[in-house]
């Protein structure tokens, strides 16, 4: 077994440039993922009124049902034959981001109802209407138990961002692979990648550890 | 809404009011008032109806039928519930204390009773800050404005919550069952809030298991079974001659089951004096 890294080390600008990329893509995919998913969790939380609720849990199963692979090869290869061509990164942020937003739904959802049903009645006998209930009392208190699972959740985005790479976007897997196609060093550039990956993530999981130490007041969070 | 209550009108009046979940009947007609003032005790066996009686009177249980008038305004008419904006301005004039204190766990003891004001009367931060002082004040717990419900006793937690629903200058208390998450030795301090503000003037209508508080501060007590009023009354008339057999044995179950809990005495000096400031 000989190592040798001297091509990871030489392609290190254009790795830590594609590492800048998939940086990119994640937040993008993470921030879309978070607003599709409020969008989505609240319009399940009653199933009385029944067109929206009956709308987002459509969303929820096909996006959830179907791989995100084949998403996003519909969003980038699929959508020109209608003769809509979208830019290969806009396709995977958009991709990767509804596809989180789905899960995303039920880590909002399932938090809201979490919180005990007294806290609206409180809010509610107070006079409070429902809307501002939901917004002063509940989601505050919800919201903090959404920071764990949607900790998984962030990171399994950017894991999965490598999948653009399949899409044309320069990413960390994409110029890791450059460095292959003419090395040959396959296990020391995939190394260097997972490198890459597992400060991402880690940096992902401590940032929100801290944001939950932050933000949990009053004993919320034991 | 500025002339509401002020006659000698009753403040809760319902008549034939009924509700059901499913197939269950819970309240079978209810006819009940509470006048200016009064303090009304609703006893009865677990399971009669109570809390959704009270629980209809803020309009947290929507009623099927009958008609009840809170404040001068028609809460329920013939099973018709009022809209929900006027719903939400309704329940401001009625304060409620639940059980579970229901405190906002995210909130400063302060914001917990100032957060409602703010938002719904219009005050500023500061004028609300100064008014939830003096509500903390009253039910002793001056101390604790910058605390968290976390770190109350039950009993604090519960004057807390009481303070919160006079923030917002109610016409009438409700209470379910105020005491009964409490360790004994706190029952005591929150029945002691209640009774002072009785002594004010408050009418309140109390759901209670506290017998002897019944009997000390009531006005009208009225027995609550399978869903109908079995019998109001003034409390030694309750207490001491029930018409009905089934109050006697309910009344029997209560004494037989460890007995009325004493609370403070009557000679206790009333401004308060807590022993946690
Ligand atoms: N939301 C509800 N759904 C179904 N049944 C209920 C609900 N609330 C109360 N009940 C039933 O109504 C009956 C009366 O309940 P409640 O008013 O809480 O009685 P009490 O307060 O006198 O103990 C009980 O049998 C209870 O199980
Ligand atoms: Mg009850």
């Amino acid at each position: 077994m000989d190592f040798d890294f001297a091509p990871v080390l030489n392609g290190w600008r254009a790795l830590m440039h594609g590492a800048l990329v998939t940086v990119e893509v994640s937040f993008g995919a993470i921030a879309l993922g978070c607003l599709v998913g409020l969008v989505i969790g609240l319009g399940r939380l009653d199933p009385r009124r029944r067109g929206i609720y009956a709308l987002c849990s459509a969303y929820l199963t096909v996006v959830r049902g179907t791989p995100l692979l084949v998403q996003l090869f519909i969003w980038f290869f699929g959508l020109p034959v209608f003769g809509i061509q979208l830019p290969a990164f806009f396709c995977g942020i958009v991709g990767i981001g509804m596809y989180s937003g789905a899960y995303v739904s039920e880590i909002v959802r399932g938090a809201i109802q979490s919180i005990d049903r007294g806290q609206m009645e409180a809010a509610r006998s107070l006079g409070m209407p429902y809307r501002m209930a939901m917004r002063a009392i509940v989601i505050p208190q919800a919201v903090i138990r959404m920071i764990p699972p949607l900790g998984n959740e962030f990171i399994a985005v950017i894991k999965n961002s490598s999948l653009v790479s399949l899409l044309t976007i320069a990413d960390v897997m994409h110029e890791g692979q450059k460095i292959i196609s003419v090395s040959y060093r396959s296990l020391e550039v995939y190394l260097a990648i997972a490198l890459v990956y597992f400060a991402l993530t880690n940096l992902t999981g401590f940032a929100l550890r801290v944001a939950e130490r932050r933000l949990a007041v009053g004993g919320l969070v034991q | 809404m500025n002339e509401i209550g002020t006659a000698a009108a009753p403040i809760i009046r319902a008549r034939g009011l009924k509700k059901s979940f499913g197939a269950l009947e819970v309240l079978k007609g209810i006819d009940f008032d509470v006048l200016p003032s009064q303090v009304s005790v609703v006893i009865g066996p677990s399971g009669s109806g109570k809390s959704t009686l009270l629980r209809c009177c803020n309009g947290l249980e929507a009623a099927d039928a009958g008609s009840l008038e809170i404040c001068g305004r028609m809460l329920v008419d013939r099973g018709q519930r009022l809209p929900e904006n006027e719903l939400n301005a309704l329940r401001a004039h009625v304060g409620m204390v639940f059980q579970s204190f229901n405190l906002f766990p995210h909130l400063t003891v302060l914001d917990n009773i100032a957060i409602a004001p703010r938002k719904l009367r219009g005050l500023s931060a500061t004028e609300a800050d100064a008014s939830a002082r003096r509500l903390l004040d009253k039910v002793g717990l001056a101390s604790k404005a910058a605390a968290y419900p976390s770190t109350l006793s039950g009993g604090q937690k519960q004057r807390v919550a009481i303070a919160r629903a006079l923030a917002m200058e109610p016409q009438v208390m409700l209470f379910d069952e105020p005491t009964s998450a409490l360790d004994p030795e706190l029952v005591g301090e929150v029945l002691l809030v209640m009774k002072n503000l009785a002594r004010e003037g408050m009418t309140m209508m109390i759901v209670t298991h506290e017998m002897a508080f019944a009997r000390d501060v009531a006005d009208v007590v009225s027995v609550m079974d399978h869903g109908v009023v079995l019998e109001s009354g003034p409390p030694m008339q309750i207490f001491d001659a029930p018409r009905h057999a089934r109050t006697r044995e309910f009344l029997q179950a209560v004494v037989t089951r460890g007995g009325p809990r004493r609370h403070e005495p009557k000679s206790k000096p009333v401004p308060l004096a807590f022993d946690d400031h």
